[in-house]
């Protein structure tokens, strides 16, 4: 059996894996692990993003994995150059936990706030969303096969689980 | 990241002091509760890339036990209180005469009280740091989790998010008997409070 090479996508990162290689992203909290997938063509590309939308964003050069809403196009650009055809992309995204609970603050709001940005994105570029496990109040880590287009995720209190 | 401008070096021994001070009234608060020696390490100050500050506790994906408060006030930030599982087993069988607490699996008596020792420590941390610079500092509620470091921590670094991709990390590691099962600190001051926290203590921010 081939060793299948794994991609690490890091916090506010995104990668492509056009060779039959895994992508995979630990830790997701409230931030979001999208998914796009050419199947035709077994070309994967993965994005970890931390926050809704680039407009609070306060650098001098902004880092597109980071934002949802520079994610997607960002993500769909990375995929076209490595041989993607934008037209035939499908997404699945995991992530968008609220970890911890409190009365008022918004920030803590981030999480459900990141899924409804990154939806909105992919619908904009009409991208169709085929699978999501998204909310809750825990952490997960996924990986995502190439080759067959599984996007396995792994919990602490919720065991794996693939969609 | 230009987060200090001039001084640089001066300010991060600042920085370092305070996670000394507030870290080291928290170990005492620690101590008393356990009836116990607990020891810390120096603070470490750093700027780190957001994907390198769950490494300090093993890594996003290792299991911890961590109380999370926000502070809010003159010099808001995140404020965690991170063990590890065997950590938090031996403070709730210590504080609660139970010989077999084993998480992750907590009750939820056992979640409380480990929110609650992170109210003490994380309010005692605080005190005397506002002591310290006569700013007011107060912290929310206390909120648990037992889940993945990277998940967790992911929280601390939203306000740190607009501005860059990467954080300040004020880092107090504390142990308590064997050095196996040590617990951390970690003081992460919003990026806009560095310029009130400097003043408060009379460094000149240019």
């Amino acid at each position: 059996m081939n060793e299948v090479t794994v991609l690490k996508v890091g916090m506010a990162d995104m990668k492509v894996a056009a060779s039959g290689e895994s992508l995979r992203t630990t830790g997701l909290g409230s931030c979001v692990g999208l998914v796009l997938y050419d199947e035709l063509r077994r070309i994967a590309g993965m994005a970890h993003i931390m926050l809704p939308s680039s407009s609070i964003a306060r650098e001098n050069r902004i880092n597109p994995a980071k934002y949802a809403d520079t994610a997607v196009p960002g993500l769909v650009d990375m995929m076209a150059r490595a041989g993607a055809d934008p037209g035939r992309l499908v997404a699945k995204m995991a992530g968008g936990a609220q970890m911890f609970h409190f009365a008022g603050e918004d920030v803590m709001r981030i999480g459900p706030r990141n899924v409804e940005s990154v939806k909105e994105a992919l619908k904009k570029l009409g991208i169709r969303l085929i699978a999501e496990d998204t909310g809750g109040n825990y952490g997960r880590t996924v990986e995502f096969d190439s080759r067959t287009g599984v996007l396995h995720i792994r919990s602490v209190q919720h065991g794996v689980k693939e969609i | 990241m230009e987060l200090f401008g001039q001084n640089a070096e001066f300010k991060l021994d600042v920085l370092r002091e305070i996670g000394n001070i507030g870290a080291g009234n928290a170990a005492t608060a620690l101590s008393r509760l356990l009836d116990k020696r607990v020891n810390m390490k120096v603070p470490t100050v750093s700027v780190l890339p957001f994907e390198q500050i769950a490494d300090r506790v093993g890594g996003a994906e290792t299991v911890v036990v961590a109380v999370y408060l926000r502070v809010v006030g003159d010099a808001p930030g995140n404020m965690f209180f991170i063990m590890s599982l065997e950590q938090a087993n031996r403070l709730l069988n210590v504080l609660l005469g139970m010989e077999d607490v084993k998480g992750p699996g907590y009750t939820e008596m056992e979640l409380s009280t480990l929110c609650e020792i992170g109210n003490i420590l994380g309010g005692s941390y605080l005190t005397s740091l506002a002591d310290l610079t006569g700013m007011r500092l107060t912290p929310t509620v206390p909120s648990v989790a037992v889940d993945m470091a990277g998940a967790i921590l992911g929280y601390g670094l939203l306000q740190f998010g607009t501005m860059g991709d990467d954080a300040l990390l004020i880092d107090t590691t504390f142990f308590e008997g064997d050095r196996q099962a040590e617990g951390h600190f970690f003081f992460i001051p919003d990026p806009d409070a560095f310029p009130r926290l400097f003043h408060s203590l009379g460094v000149p921010m240019e």
